[in-house]
């Protein structure tokens, strides 16, 4: 081997995709823009702030809000990949064979899938029980600072990874969960599997660390007096969905170790022959993917059950209820894996068993839609953009639910598996349930973290544009999969079949406009920040801790540890008249920041790059650099330092004098 | 609140459901019934089964989905906040009657759904032979079904007749009524045996088998396809299933004999090799061992099959039990 392949391996220039004129012109368009955006810090001088005081940031709330913008950015990305889809579906019909060819198509559908489960959805729930957890049980940050920083890391640059095969080489074309014999060497010789396996491996470090924080956190770090059955509902699915994550993607890390092992060893754990058995891999491969699919809903039902007590004036219906049928999910959501491939050839035994568990969560999450709306019975509903999110959330997820359990039923699944109709079930409950939630959380939350609310009427187109939207969009793939189309299919024959394509993809355009009204709404709000600006803290009468520190809450959260006696902490506490204490601040120990994370997970995404490109050199050094990092750091001593006391009475007295400046 | 359907309305409902006249009159007021979707208007006794289910299934769980949607309206238009007529009970969370009835109402329709699925999994089970060809139309004692060796090739589909002695590449028939055995695998990478309008779909897998069993009860010509993904060809990997008279299957046969090449082991290596949009073929022989060797992995000259190689292994772990990769 020579020195130029030990140290480039197979990366040469016909990496770079320079005869594709669709991804050359996104590339160019990505580059100027980079390159604006690189030019504007410079400009600006904000290098410097950028790396002090948010790369090395372990502060849970600046994490939280990087993990947020990194998933919207990651969600212009992935609903790209969405309308390219949606355009060569509604083209290619008869002799057009539309613009995308199939190796170009294929990898478009996977990415969407990668990107806007692990990147897109990941970020928003991982950043959101991130900022919130803390701040709702009164604590300071999390477990453990340094920790959460590296998660950030290493899930950021999981999707660097990614983004970087779209210009260096190419992505998997073996749809989202890269089932083998296909992503195997010997049907997918190319570097495209490879980016799969170590984004993923990289990033699935980071979810999985972070859920061993918030687990710790949650269970250690609670306010005195907030008991478990005192916790607010957001915290407990946390707490259920940090569970799932810390037992479940361990799966997903030895599924992909094995894959790899098949790939760069010549191992036969899923090939066909010499042993392999590819059913192994498919069955491994959901018994993390099922139970992901609650990791992303169960924080959102926690947020919900935040917002409708919060708009509605009431005291959440059903709290004992509600934690237990989250505790139901969590445990049924390890007991139906199997329903992903009734059509593997699984006895009818096994095959109902597994159909009869999947409707039995339908029981619990239909007592969750019954506790929100016996919330709002006899409430004075307040239709703010966070609840009307959350009446688009309850009125399309009813939807979703009941699609679900039709494909529960084996026979009827024989019919609809893989199908359009499927695409449109999941796109049912993970819009409807994760991308509004997130959405409602998005506003709700906003004023807490930014120091000011989002500007309401763009926040009332977004939802409109994309509740009638989404609705266009999917409505017609339950028509298309009853027609008995199959998804991933790059070209139709079928002429008649062309109208509901075009359906979907105005559908997909009122999407779009959905979108820009968000990031219209952000710039919109940033603008009118001192009209919309919430000196109260507390600018929706909200129940929880959160809302009792200022927006945004200082470093250190609370002055004081807060004491609790129910549920609705901060609710209770304004009932019995509280009064903020202004003197009697003491020194406030907190954690340092650190450029560790960010240094080792980027040696780890170096590490990953070479081994896709089979750069034995480089990933030989790199893995050293980043063993030698995780050493030094191990000996760094100097890790916290005390918020002096005076630092603390400067910034409660400025909160003292603006509270009584706006008479609050 | 008495929205909610309470119990005695879910049982009734469901009886009704057992007379399918009543269950299709209520199915054509599904919107998407009248469609001429092809689920809900299959033309084997098999899909057209599973099309009832759905409907069924779906209308049950409508009996709670509906009154939810007009709830959920209801509810946030009379608590309007601008609403100060409508009773405001802000302390109020708990009751547990409402309770109890909002966990008895799904679980009693999942109750009921739960022993649909039960029956409806076993007799839809696509590994058991069928037992009728219609409704009320049992299957004769002397009638032996029609086997059809389905492999899924890279990128086109593969159809041995090991009774007729012939093969055919993107096109089969089937015999009007005649219950037919597909035996289903894969050359490199899996796909997915479906013709919609016939019978649900189940996986082709490389050195695995998997079975279908199924009848076509209306003549005609009825698209099939890899309902899995399997790589760049996948779009085109489609094929005619042909319903017949029993004078039109033997015609057809007759016409695939008529063509004199035969699918040999060095034939079928050339035609595993991955291609798209391939045309119609017909081999009027085939080699009678082909499917087997196809299954076992050891079409290519020198190469083991895999259940010799099994049984080998076996031997010599001193015949301990092993499972077959084949079922």
């Amino acid at each position: 081997m020579s020195l130029s392949e030990l140290v480039f391996g197979r990366l040469s220039w016909d990496a770079l995709p320079l005869h594709v004129p669709i991804v050359l012109a996104t590339f160019v368009v990505v580059a100027v823009l980079g390159v604006a955006l690189l030019g504007a810090i410079t400009y600006f001088r904000l290098w410097g702030t950028l790396w002090r005081d948010w790369f090395t940031s372990i502060d849970h709330k600046k994490i939280g809000i990087m993990y947020m913008v990194l998933g919207i950015v990651m969600l212009l990305r992935g609903f790209a990949d969405a309308l390219m889809m949606r355009l060569q579906q509604a083209m290619a019909f008869g002799d057009n064979a539309g613009y995308l060819p199939p190796e170009h198509y294929d990898q478009i559908f996977t990415a969407h899938g990668v990107i806007m489960i692990f990147f897109v959805a990941m970020p928003l729930v991982t950043g959101l029980m991130n900022y919130l957890v803390p701040l709702q049980i009164g604590a300071r940050d999390v477990a453990f600072p340094f920790l959460n920083n590296f998660s950030f890391w290493m899930t950021t640059f999981g999707a660097i990874l990614v983004m970087a095969s779209l210009f260096i080489g190419e992505f998997a074309k073996t749809g989202w969960l890269a089932y083998p014999p296909l992503s195997g060497i010997e049907y997918s010789p190319d570097v495209g599997v490879d980016y799969y396996i170590w984004a993923l491996q990289i990033a699935g470090v980071g979810t999985l660390l972070s859920g061993v924080n918030l687990i710790a956190t949650i269970v250690k770090m609670r306010a005195p007096g907030m008991n478990l059955m005192k916790m607010p509902v957001f915290t407990w699915t946390a707490l259920c969905t940090n569970v799932l994550i810390v037992a479940a993607f361990p799966v997903l890390t030895a599924v992909l170790a094995l894959l790899s092992l098949d790939r760069y060893a010549g191992t036969h754990f899923f090939t066909n022959d010499a042993g392999g058995n590819p059913m192994m891999y498919i069955n491994l491969i959901w018994i993390w993917g099922h139970p992901e699919v609650y990791i992303l809903i169960l924080p959102l039902f926690g947020a919900f059950s935040e917002i409708v007590p919060t708009f509605t004036g009431k005291r959440l219906f059903g709290y004992t209820s509600m934690v237990y049928a989250t505790v139901c999910i969590t445990i049924l959501s390890y007991l139906v894996w199997l329903h992903h491939f009734f059509t593997m050839g699984s006895g009818a035994s096994v095959n109902s068993f597994f159909g009869i568990t999947t409707m039995i969560i339908s029981i619990p999450t239909g007592a969750k839609i019954f506790n929100w709306l016996f919330t709002m019975y006899r409430g004075r509903i307040r239709f703010e953009v966070p609840m009307l999110w959350t009446l688009g959330f309850m009125s399309t997820f009813v939807i979703g639910g009941m699609t679900g359990v039709m494909l529960a039923v084996p026979p009827a699944d024989f019919v609809l598996h893989n199908s359009l109709f499927l695409i449109a079930h999941f796109h049912n409950v993970i819009i409807g349930g994760v991308v509004f939630g997130l959405f409602a959380a998005i506003n709700y939350w906003a004023p807490k973290a930014l120091g000011f609310r989002l500007d309401p009427f763009w926040g009332k187109c977004s939802f409109w544009f994309w509740l009638t939207g989404f609705v266009l969009a999917f409505a017609p793939l339950y028509v298309l999969g009853f027609m008995g189309v199959t998804r991933r299919l790059s070209h139709f024959d079928d002429p008649s079949l062309q109208v509901w394509f075009v359906m979907a993809l105005i559908g997909a355009l009122l999407i779009l406009c959905g979108i820009v009204c968000m990031l219209v709404q952000f710039y919109v709000s940033w603008r009118k920040r001192d009209e919309l600006r919430d000196i109260s803290g507390d600018p929706w009468n909200g129940r929880t801790l959160e809302w009792s520190t200022s927006s945004p809450p200082p470093d250190y959260n609370f002055a004081f540890t807060p004491r609790v006696h129910d549920t609705d902490a901060w609710h209770d506490m304004k009932r019995r008249g509280y009064e903020r204490p202004t003197t009697g601040f003491t020194d406030i120990h907190m954690p340092k920041n650190t450029g560790a994370g960010f240094i080792i997970a980027a040696l780890c995404a170096l590490c990953g790059f070479a081994l896709i490109w089979h750069m034995w050199l480089v990933a030989g050094v790199s893995f050293a650099a980043m063993l030698v990092a995780v050493i030094v750091h191990t000996f760094n001593y100097n890790r916290d330092f005390h918020i002096p006391a005076a630092d603390v009475v400067r910034t409660e007295d400025a909160r003292t004098q603006a509270l009584a400046a706006a008479h609050v | 609140m008495r929205a909610f359907p309470a119990t005695p309305v879910a049982t009734t409902r469901m009886s009704a459901f057992r007379f399918p006249r009543r269950a299709a009159v209520l199915a054509s007021l599904l919107p998407l019934a009248g469609c001429g979707t092809v689920v809900f208007n299959a033309s084997g006794d098999v899909a057209r089964q599973q099309g009832t289910l759905i409907v069924h299934s779906t209308l049950l769980m409508l009996l709670v989905i509906v009154p939810v949607l007009a709830l959920i309206g209801i509810v946030a238009w009379r608590y309007r906040q601008s609403n100060r007529a409508a009773t405001y009970t802000p302390e109020w969370d708990h009751s547990t009657q409402l309770e109890l009835v909002i966990w008895m109402v799904p679980l009693l329709i999942i109750i009921a759904l739960g022993a649909i699925t039960w029956i409806s999994t076993h007799t839809l089970d696509p590994y058991r032979p069928l037992d009728r060809i219609g409704k009320g139309r049992a299957v004769a004692a002397d009638v032996k079904p029609l086997v059809v060796d389905v492999v899924a090739l890279d990128w086109k589909w593969l159809f041995i007749y090991p009774e007729q002695g012939i093969a055919t590449v993107n096109e089969m028939a089937a015999p009007v009524d005649r219950p037919i055995r597909f035996n289903i695998t894969a050359s490199s990478v899996m796909n997915s045996f479906f013709i919609p309008a016939v019978a649900g779909q189940i996986y082709a897998m490389p050195g695995m088998q998997t079975q279908l069993h199924a009848v076509v009860n209306e003549p005609g010509t009825y698209e099939g396809f890899s309902a899995n993904y399997s790589g760049a060809g996948f779009s085109h990997m489609r094929f005619a299933f042909r319903g017949l008279d029993e004078v039109g299957f033997e015609q057809w046969v007759a016409q695939a004999r008529s063509h004199s090449a035969p699918l040999d082991r060095p034939a079928y290596l050339q035609l595993e090799k991955p291609s798209e949009n391939v045309p119609v073929a017909f081999y009027g022989q085939v080699d009678a061992g082909l499917f087997d060797a196809v299954l076992n992995r050891c079409v290519a000259p020198g190469t083991t099959c895999m259940n010799q190689m099994m049984m080998r292994d076996m031997h010599a772990n001193g015949g301990a039990a092993h499972h077959h990769a084949t079922e």
